[in-house]
């Protein structure tokens, strides 16, 4: 009897491993017609916007980029991801990591998920790891997409860099590819708040929008002039720090920054998630998310997390102002404005001139009244003067610069027309607008080490 | 520790907050048995299920399950399986990706697991290769007994499986739960469907809010020294009338409801009380046509046993 005593008792059934819970759930993602929809949509639309944009006479010149669509393939994926921090990735994170778990809830599958799992935890792993998958493929499909379509449509051609240089096709593929791995980290502190909304409110559909309505919230943020502390300290500034790649010297403090936070944001959204879900009760079939929760135990830790964040960011750069102070708007325009000169000299078929011996500076005013010529703002006004070897008189132009929080300006001529006027010059991709009249730069928020 | 029960609960109780959803519940569940669990709405049926299950705690007591005690949430011993709540099924794939996903999670091949055995047992290989999104209810009741039944169980829990099942439904169900006891699996399954519980359960365990009103086999629950309220026919209503309201221990009741047709006699008596007057109406010459209890003694049971008091008036 002892024998069959010992048979029939069962021993407890092992949870399911990760990688099948993991497989289950991406199973269970991509049967789904809307994300399927939505990686076709990232694998295809991406290249045939930035194709069918480059062949046309106007160019998105309000974006980053967008004026050199037509010089070089490499200029539409910066394009996409421009518009992608703005819109595309929170919007994604939205529908895939903002869903993940409030799905299980809307079809009533949380117990049998569990039944056959056997464990809290290792469900949260395998969907947080399936929803990552799917943003990492549908990221990797703008990416890819955007560069396909810009290579054929223009071209592999160099890319004019933020401050005027140009960079060789090798330089800027890297860059690019760059660029859109540094902003993996923001949109994974969006897709934490995500599976955090997802978690915390349930069947309701606020869980669903919560990664659109932060990214909108701190978009706006960055907006408003705010000190570079502050607009440093949130994720959402990752989407914009990789502009700094595209400088001779790379801005990366900035960025570094921007990802550090950005990745800060993941681990301690995915861990406030994590200890909310493993502590839900399932034994409730129709979860519709506790507000009181999601602000205690969601918004009010992550509020804390700011006000450390800009606290560390201002005591260890000391960015509290606004980060665009005159000298810096000078000195980033000069620099520019002698980059682009030089090629302007190449297209012209003048006699070629370097940057060294140019030596172009910049003096800048903000405002037609004598206030601090510091922040952002669209009236400041720059006259630039440079010298060309064997002339002695030194050329001015000028130039109305329209700086955003951020740091980016646009400067557009002001005369004389031969130098900033509006012109075709000839490029070995056709005719193309005078590269001084209008272009854009950018000016670091943080002090440089040089400063 | 008796390992012939499939299932030994002890003094069982699970509060949500302020609320006591079962209060020292014993409950045993042989190896083979079919056992039903009765009671009405907010009784405690689905806690209870789910502690079967492990998705939950209790909060008190000790429960054995398949011979192995279950302390913790989602440690139910390997062979438990079932669904409360209806079943968990994925509308976006079809009704053989649903059981592959099922098979694949638990390491096992689709071909050899018996996904289109359980289809064909449930009677859905028809429309095995179609999305979930658009079963019916029973549809889904049977694909979420067929999900059960692949992973083998020895302990299989079923909430309401016969919601939604038309005639033809339920009696492919009815045929698999038979088979599996017949096979030596335990079932516990709740319903409030007492002829369901009549066609298949052994025993019944009746819940009336969080607490075991009655626990056994049925045939002691129908033969419950109680009341019942039964119908005859007779040939000569009038003189049937007569001699039962003579009779010792029957009470004439006035019922002049739609489902009582003017020949019909409603009397509520004890069981030997009636045997009496059946007695005495056949040598007044009065043919018996028809007798009936009103109610199955089931149902008057479950009534009885989970209504509220009236207070005296």
């Amino acid at each position: 009897m002892t024998a069959t005593v010992a048979e029939d008792i069962v021993a407890t059934a092992r949870p399911v491993s990760v990688p099948r819970a993991y497989r289950f759930e991406l199973v269970k993602l991509v049967s789904q017609w809307r994300i399927r929809l939505l990686v076709l949509a990232c694998w295809i639309a991406p290249g045939l916007f930035v194709a069918a944009v480059s062949r046309q006479s106007t160019l998105p010149v309000d974006t980053l980029f967008g004026r050199w669509m037509h010089a070089t393939g490499w200029a539409g994926p910066l394009v996409t991801l421009g518009f992608a921090g703005t819109w595309a990735l929170p919007l994604l994170t939205s529908v895939v990591a903002g869903d993940v778990f409030a799905s299980e809830d809307r079809l009533g599958t949380w117990r049998h998920l569990l039944v056959v799992v056997r464990s809290a935890r290792r469900i949260f792993a395998a969907k947080a790891l399936a929803s990552l998958t799917v943003l990492l493929l549908l990221v990797a499909g703008l990416a890819g997409s955007s560069v396909v379509g810009g290579l054929l449509a223009v071209g592999n051609q160099p890319l004019v860099g933020l401050d005027g240089h140009l960079l060789t096709p090798g330089d800027a593929a890297g860059k690019v590819l760059l660029a859109w791995v540094c902003v993996l980290a923001p949109t994974l502190a969006l897709a934490a708040i995500g599976l955090l909304g997802s978690v915390t409110l349930g069947r309701s559909p606020m869980g669903l929008l919560l990664p659109a309505v932060v990214a909108l919230g701190m978009q706006l943020a960055q907006m408003l002039p705010l000190p570079a502390a502050v607009r440093l300290a949130l994720p959402s500034y990752a989407f914009i720090a990789w502009n700094g790649l595209f400088t001779s010297q790379a801005q990366l403090r900035p960025l570094l920054i921007g990802i550090v936070v950005s990745l800060v944001w993941t681990v301690i959204a995915t861990v406030l998630a994590y200890a909310l879900f493993v502590r839900r009760d399932f034994t409730n079939a129709g979860y519709d998310g506790s507000g009181r929760r999601a602000v205690t135990a969601g918004a009010l830790p992550l509020a804390g997390v700011v006000a450390v964040t800009v606290a560390v960011v201002a005591a260890t750069t000391g960015a509290t102002g606004s980060g665009i102070e005159q000298d810096k708007v000078q000195r980033s325009l000069a620099t520019v404005f002698a980059h682009l000169y030089r090629m302007q000299t190449k297209q012209l078929n003048r006699p070629e001139v370097t940057e060294a011996q140019l030596k172009a500076t910049a003096t800048c005013d903000k405002g037609s009244i004598r206030v601090a010529a510091e922040g952002p703002g669209n009236d400041w006004r720059c006259v630039v003067s440079w010298h060309l070897p064997g002339v002695e008189a030194a050329g001015t132009a000028i130039y109305q610069l329209d700086v955003t929080p951020d740091g980016r300006f646009m400067a557009d001529g002001d005369g004389p027309k031969e130098v900033n006027g509006y012109f075709l010059v000839r490029t070995p991709n056709g005719d193309a607008p005078n590269p001084l009249w209008q272009f854009d730069g950018n000016v670091e928020l943080l002090r440089t080490s040089k400063e | 520790m008796d390992t012939r029960l499939a299932v030994r609960a002890r003094g069982i109780t699970k509060c949500f907050g302020d609320v006591v959803a079962l209060d020292g519940v014993d409950l045993d569940v042989a190896r083979g048995q079919i056992h039903g669990l009765v009671g009405p709405n907010g009784a405690g049926k689905t806690t209870l299920l789910g502690l079967l299950l492990g998705l939950a705690v209790a909060d008190g007591g000790r429960l054995e399950i398949l011979g192995t005690p279950v302390q913790r949430a989602l440690t139910a011993p390997d062979g438990v399986a079932g669904f409360v709540d209806g079943p968990g099924l994925y509308p976006s794939l079809t009704a053989r990706q649903n059981l592959t996903a099922l098979v694949a999670l638990r390491g096992r091949d689709a071909g050899t697991a018996g996904v289109d055995d359980v289809l064909d047992q449930v009677g859905l290989t028809d429309v095995a290769d179609d999305q979930t999104r658009g079963f019916s209810l029973g549809m889904r009741q049977r694909l979420g007994l067929a999900a059960a039944l692949i992973t083998k169980p020895r302990l299989l829990v079923l909430d309401e499986p016969a919601n939604g099942l038309d005639p033809a439904g339920k009696k492919h169900v009815h045929g698999v739960l038979t088979r599996l006891a017949a096979d030596g699996t335990s079932v516990v399954l709740s319903s409030h469907r007492m002829d369901d519980l009549q066609a298949l359960c052994s025993e019944v365990t009746i819940l009336a809010t969080g607490r075991v009103v009655f626990s056994g086999p049925l045939s002691k629950l129908a033969a419950e020294n109680r009341e019942l309220d039964y119908r005859l026919l007779t040939s000569d209503p009038q003189a049937a009338r007569r001699l039962a309201g003579d009779a010792a221990g029957i009470r004439i009741v006035d019922d002049t409801g739609a489902r009582h047709d003017a020949e019909a006699l409603v009397v509520r008596a004890l069981v030997p009380a009636l045997d009496e007057l059946v007695v005495q109406l056949v040598h007044a010459g009065i043919a018996l046509r028809e007798l009936a209890p009103v109610v199955s003694p089931l149902e008057a049971a479950f009534l009885a046993l989970t209504e509220p008091k009236e207070t005296g008036r």
